[in-house]
């Protein structure tokens, strides 16, 4: 692929005080994709993307954006850059519009400039009305469309959003999800972590599963699941007893994968369903397996991250680290 | 030098900002708990104190170069709160992944800091003169007063934006901050001269910046100039010292806290 590339990270490590937040990371992002980064608490996706807004040093490794060292040529990769850090990033004491203000002289807009650029900012959040209010009075919501515009004050070529909807009632959380659409439409690079597998499902063009500071997996959410190895159709048998005659007669048929015998049934891999649900019917007629229930899943980002990392996203770590 | 000027601009009116959406924490800002420790422990020592031993008309006029100080103290150690905020909220770091001068920030908490420091110096000199404390050095040693409290406050406030970068929660900014103050106080020529005091708190007392700035601030406020230049040349030199420590460590914090 010869794509633009926006963000190249080579060999990354981190550490603090011995601990390895980030292992030796290698990827790429692309010009004009929503790029996820996704893992639990603690698995270095936030020490990722602080390396690539220049606010951490690499122990080791390099990371460039735009084709600047994060390092050497940070001042340059700060002027391409907008950052939406986590929630409550917020000066509750100045307004709205303020903070835009503020923000538009540290990126060194003439006073006409930011004026013009704070208005169409405000209309695109949807803030006009509230500017001029102190931020303390703001719904969650609000704050996190603010934060969201003073991401984008310095109209920049790369987004980096960390966990943008942590926290926020489903409304909100889907107008986010709306402006970073609208964003990638406009030609957008957008990074962005999250540990919410439907956001990263629903809105990524391709993201990594981090874990323990590694890069578990990466690729397009459908190609993730289709490397999973198809699609799962799941019996429940009303005889228990009839599960290890029944996975042998199935194993090696044509359409099916692979045959697994589970507590109270089978879980079976199929190249294609139409194909193969007529075998498998077939097959519990002819052995006299009376079926209970049958279920079909295709996967979900879900079982990626399980086939990847050995546990669901929700379950903590295996080891305990220190905040 | 236009973006830096802008910059620390910003980031300067943004303090003056916060601190005028707040009328109540402006109003004690002003009128500070520092004007108590003058009129009450001013006038309560009024008779209690040897006047020949504070070698001063009254304690109230002895006192005053010590309230001012004090204030000096009280500013600066409190001035990195905001940063320690900041820090904690996240805030900083968005400052900060801005394309700004690495020194924006700090430099505009100094200036802010240094500018509420100087008025509330000139707020307790003003409630001195109401109590008949005239300063013998007029005009021009009430420069030099402000002055010697901004090279003590230039330190205090590196000092203070250092614990805000290095400590792991605001609990903890606070403890320190608490434990420092009295015994700075308490073992300076603030409240008592130190020949009048026990000899091993007047032996301490001599390493603590704060009798310099005393005992420079004390000439200009009750004797005049040719008693106070040679204590002004001294903390002159005492305070570069000192504040070349603090910045130096400051910048250590913030560059370790900065990655």
């Amino acid at each position: 692929m010869d794509r633009a590339i926006a963000i190249d990270v080579n060999r990354l490590c981190k550490t603090y005080d011995g601990h390895k937040a980030v292992d030796d990371l290698s990827f790429r992002i692309y010009a004009g994709e929503i790029f996820g980064l996704l893992g639990p608490n603690g698995a270095g996706k936030s020490t990722t993307l602080r390396t690539l807004i220049t606010l951490l040093h690499p122990t080791s490794g390099t990371a460039t954006v735009m084709g600047y060292d994060t390092v050497r040529e940070a001042d340059q990769v700060r002027t391409v850059i907008g950052y939406v850090p986590q929630e409550r990033a917020i000066d509750r004491f100045l307004t709205g519009r303020e903070h835009l203000q503020l923000l538009g002289a540290l990126y060194h807009l003439t006073k006409d400039e930011a004026a013009k650029r704070i208005g169409e900012l405000l209309k695109l959040v949807e803030l006009e009305a509230h500017a001029d209010r102190p931020a303390k009075t703001y719904s969650g919501g609000m704050k996190r469309k603010l934060d969201i515009a003073c991401g984008l004050l310095p109209d920049p070529k790369i987004l980096f959003l960390d966990e943008p909807t942590l926290g926020l009632d489903v409304q909100s959380r889907l107008r986010i999800w709306e402006y970073v659409r609208m964003l990638k439409a406009r030609g957008m690079t957008v990074v962005m972590t999250t540990n919410y597998l439907d956001e990263a499902d629903q809105l990524c063009d391709r993201l990594a599963i981090i874990d323990g500071g590694k890069i578990k997996t990466l690729g397009a959410p459908a190609e993730l699941k289709i490397a999973l190895g198809g699609d799962i159709v799941s019996l429940t048998l009303k005889e228990t007893s009839r599960i290890q005659s029944l996975a042998s007669d199935l194993t090696g048929r044509p359409a099916i994968k692979t045959v697994r015998a589970t507590t109270k049934g089978l879980d079976i891999r199929v190249e294609s369903p139409e194909k193969a649900l007529p075998t498998i019917l077939e097959s519990a007629n002819r052995l006299g397996c009376d079926i209970e229930f049958i279920q079909y899943n295709r996967p979900r980002l879900d079982d990626v991250f399980i086939a990847h990392t050995g546990r669901a996203i929700t379950e903590s770590p295996p080891e305990v680290e220190s905040a | 030098m236009g973006h830096y000027w802008q910059e620390i601009n910003a980031l300067t009116m943004r303090w003056v900002r916060r601190l005028s959406r707040e009328k109540f924490s402006m109003l004690f800002t002003l009128v500070q708990p520092m004007l108590f420790w003058l009129i009450f422990f001013g006038n309560l020592f009024q008779r209690a104190a040897d006047t020949q031993v504070m070698q001063a008309p009254n304690y109230i006029s002895f006192l005053a170069a010590g309230v001012v100080v004090m204030t000096v103290l009280n500013n600066g150690l409190a001035g990195g709160v905001d940063l320690l905020f900041d820090k904690e909220n996240g805030f900083l770091e968005r400052l900060m992944s801005t394309p700004i001068h690495r020194t924006s920030v700090i430099l505009s908490r100094f200036i802010f800091v240094m500018a509420i420091t100087s008025m509330q110096v000139l707020v307790i000199l003003g409630v001195s003169y109401l109590f008949g404390v005239h300063p013998a050095t007029g005009i021009l040693g009430v420069a030099m007063i402000l002055l010697i409290g901004m090279m003590f406050g230039v330190g205090l406030t590196a000092i203070s934006m250092a614990m805000a970068f290095s400590v792991k929660s605001h609990g903890d900014f606070f403890s320190v901050l608490g434990f420092l103050s009295l015994p700075m106080i308490f073992l300076s020529s603030a409240l008592v001269p130190l020949t009048a005091m026990p000899a091993w708190m007047s032996f301490l007392a001599q390493f603590n910046p704060m009798t310099w700035a005393i005992d420079a601030v004390r000439p200009l406020i009750l004797s005049g100039w040719t008693e106070a230049l040679p204590h002004v040349g001294m903390v002159v030199v005492v305070m570069l010292v000192f504040d070349a420590l603090c910045l130096y460590g400051g910048a250590k914090a913030f560059r370790r806290a900065m990655g």
